[in-house]
């Protein structure tokens, strides 16, 4: 089975989806996962073409109000504060964990499940590489579950996966890399970059995964990203320097190693030593 | 008191560097930092005094006493989140994937399992010339709406009566997002001219409409993509929402960053483009 790459960075901006969708095409056969649900943009540049469009939906509570009591054992379990009674039992979809918990609960069976879309997830082609993007619906406040959907249908993938994953380090970034086998950290050359990266570090130093780093957007300037690393012996797998060329490809969703780009060594070079990585 | 929150939907687009310079630029005496699990306002707006740290408390994570158990794996069966592992025929809770929810301390027939208290980030509150309301998030917690629903509530409790404060958001739509949008004023959308940074403007306006805020538009870097920062301006006036100005590309804003200063304290074309944004929003926040 191939390996899964997580390609994360703490801030945003930095280029998470530049050097996923780069290594993704570069590697010739490969899959891209957009777990970036909230924002995905994996699709932009590759525009593929869909093959399957999938619903997601959770579970929440409807209430069957012949059967209420008002016994409000419901509202007492909630961890969430999802349900409360005021004259009759009220449900806060919005807030609502899925934990199943209230139906399981209920003496008088009065509370059942249903279905709540929450988003979509499509899988399409682009050249050599299959994508699968998730995207949450908007207004919606969790995109774990479709993080969850998206990794289950990589599970047992034969070639090399990117997982793109979102900015931050809290749960959809947790989910994101659960299952990855390496993590490639982009970072960026100022001080907020490398604040975010020593975040992102400690993140998966807890999940215990092996890392390295790519210098994104490198200049002559001092980079405080480069000294993070090299006080903690982080390994640099690559720099990307600050590139006018390569801003405005990326600017306008076109992919460097798809394009006469002239520096597109960079990425094959990097995916070596990824692949190299997870031998 | 109008609260003013900066956001963009897609990351790293200078919201914290346009946040940055509006407190300068407003002298607002109350500003947080709602991006709780990157936070970075405190690197570029120095506090002199020490701030008034408090642990926050997440969700509660379950236990399963060893002692007790006896294996009969009723609380993996009812999990809806995957958290309860079996190793060597034994049963742990895997802290990372438990939300807290109880369903496995409540169905346990041998009451084996409890929740207990789980301290999942800290809370950072500045009070000196003005008041600094931040957090971090701890390593490997997931509950960062709720702590972000703790950083406002600390800046408020906090403020006496204030005519402006700037909210520094985070990136994305969802729960820290909506977090943080709840109550605000008029939200500042830092946009970015690039295909990316288009689509994920376009979500967080929808995300934003459906509180019902005023929402004004920026453009940063807009001279690295004119046709694409053509389109984000168009977009505004199809939807009739107001665009409050672009900001250049400046290799010095990178410079004011890295020596801990915004933008509006050095003289830098970023910093006057901000000036005339800072200008633009001001009325519109404060219009009836």
């Amino acid at each position: 089975m191939a390996a899964k790459i997580a390609v994360l960075s703490g801030k945003g901006g930095t280029g998470k989806t530049l050097v996923s969708v780069n290594l993704a095409l570069a590697a010739n056969k490969a899959v891209y996962v957009d777990c970036d649900v909230e924002e995905p943009n994996g699709h932009l540049f590759f525009k593929p073409t869909t093959i399957k469009k999938e619903d997601i939906f959770v579970k929440i509570p409807s209430i069957d109000k012949n059967l209420c009591t008002g016994c409000k054992k419901c509202v007492e379990f909630c961890k969430f504060n999802a349900l409360a009674y005021a004259k009759e039992l009220i449900v806060f979809d919005e807030v609502c964990h899925s934990c199943g918990g209230c139906v399981m609960i209920c003496p008088q069976k009065a509370l059942n499940e249903k279905d709540k879309f929450i988003g979509t997830v499509k899988t399409g082609i682009s050249e050599n590489v299959k994508t699968i993007t998730g995207e949450l619906k908007t207004g919606e406040a969790s995109g774990v579950p479709i993080i969850k959907n998206l990794l289950n249908k990589v599970k047992d993938e034969k070639e090399l996966v990117f997982i793109d994953c979102p900015p931050g380090s809290a749960c959809t970034v947790m989910e994101s890399i659960a299952d990855a086998d390496f993590c490639l950290l982009v970072a960026e050359p100022t001080v907020f970059g490398s604040h975010n990266l020593e975040m992102v570090y400690e993140l998966i130093k807890v999940f215990k995964k092996p890392c390295a780093v790519v210098l994104n957007k490198t200049t002559q300037e001092k980079n405080p990203s480069e000294e993070f690393c090299i006080k903690n012996g982080i390994i640099i797998f690559q720099k990307i320097p600050f590139d006018q060329e390569l801003g405005e490809l990326n600017s306008n969703g076109k992919i460097a190693v798809r394009e006469n780009y002239s520096k597109k060594s960079l990425f094959y070079d990097l995916l070596d030593k990824v692949r190299e990585a997870v031998k | 008191m109008k609260r003013l929150v900066i956001l963009s939907g897609k990351g790293g687009t200078g919201k914290t560097t346009v946040a940055g310079a509006l407190i300068g630029l407003s002298k607002a005496k109350a500003y947080a930092d709602c991006d709780v699990d990157a936070p970075n306002l405190h690197l570029i707006i120095s506090q002199k005094a020490e701030p008034k740290k408090t642990d926050f408390y997440g969700m509660q994570k379950a236990e399963i006493s060893q002692d007790i158990c006896t294996k009969c794996g009723l609380c993996k069966v009812k999990c809806r989140f995957d958290a309860i592992k079996n190793q060597n025929g034994k049963y742990f809770v895997d802290m990372f994937s438990c939300e807290g929810c109880g369903v496995c301390e409540t169905f346990c027939p041998v009451n084996a399992i409890e929740l207990h208290k789980n301290i999942a980030g800290e809370l950072f509150l500045y009070h000196g010339n003005s008041v600094f309301s931040t957090a971090k998030l701890k390593m490997g917690s997931g509950t960062s709406g709720k702590l972000v629903t703790e950083v406002k509530k600390q800046l408020s409790q906090a403020l006496n009566d204030e005519k402006l404060a700037i909210i520094d958001g985070s990136p994305g739509i969802g729960c820290p997002v909506i977090a943080s949008l709840s109550g605000a004023d008029a939200v500042l959308i830092v946009a970015e001219p690039s295909v990316s940074g288009i689509s994920d403007m376009e979500r967080i306006i929808h995300t934003a409409k459906h509180f019902g805020v005023k929402i004004a538009v920026c453009v940063n870097k807009y001279d690295t993509n004119e046709a694409n920062t053509k389109r984000i301006e168009k977009f505004c006036k199809q939807n009739r929402l107001p665009f409050v100005g672009k900001i250049p590309y400046d290799i010095n804003a990178q410079k004011a960053i890295n020596q801990g200063k915004t933008i509006a304290e050095v003289d830098c074309s970023s910093g006057d483009a901000v000036k005339k944004i800072y200008n633009e929003i001001k009325k519109i926040i404060f219009e009836n």
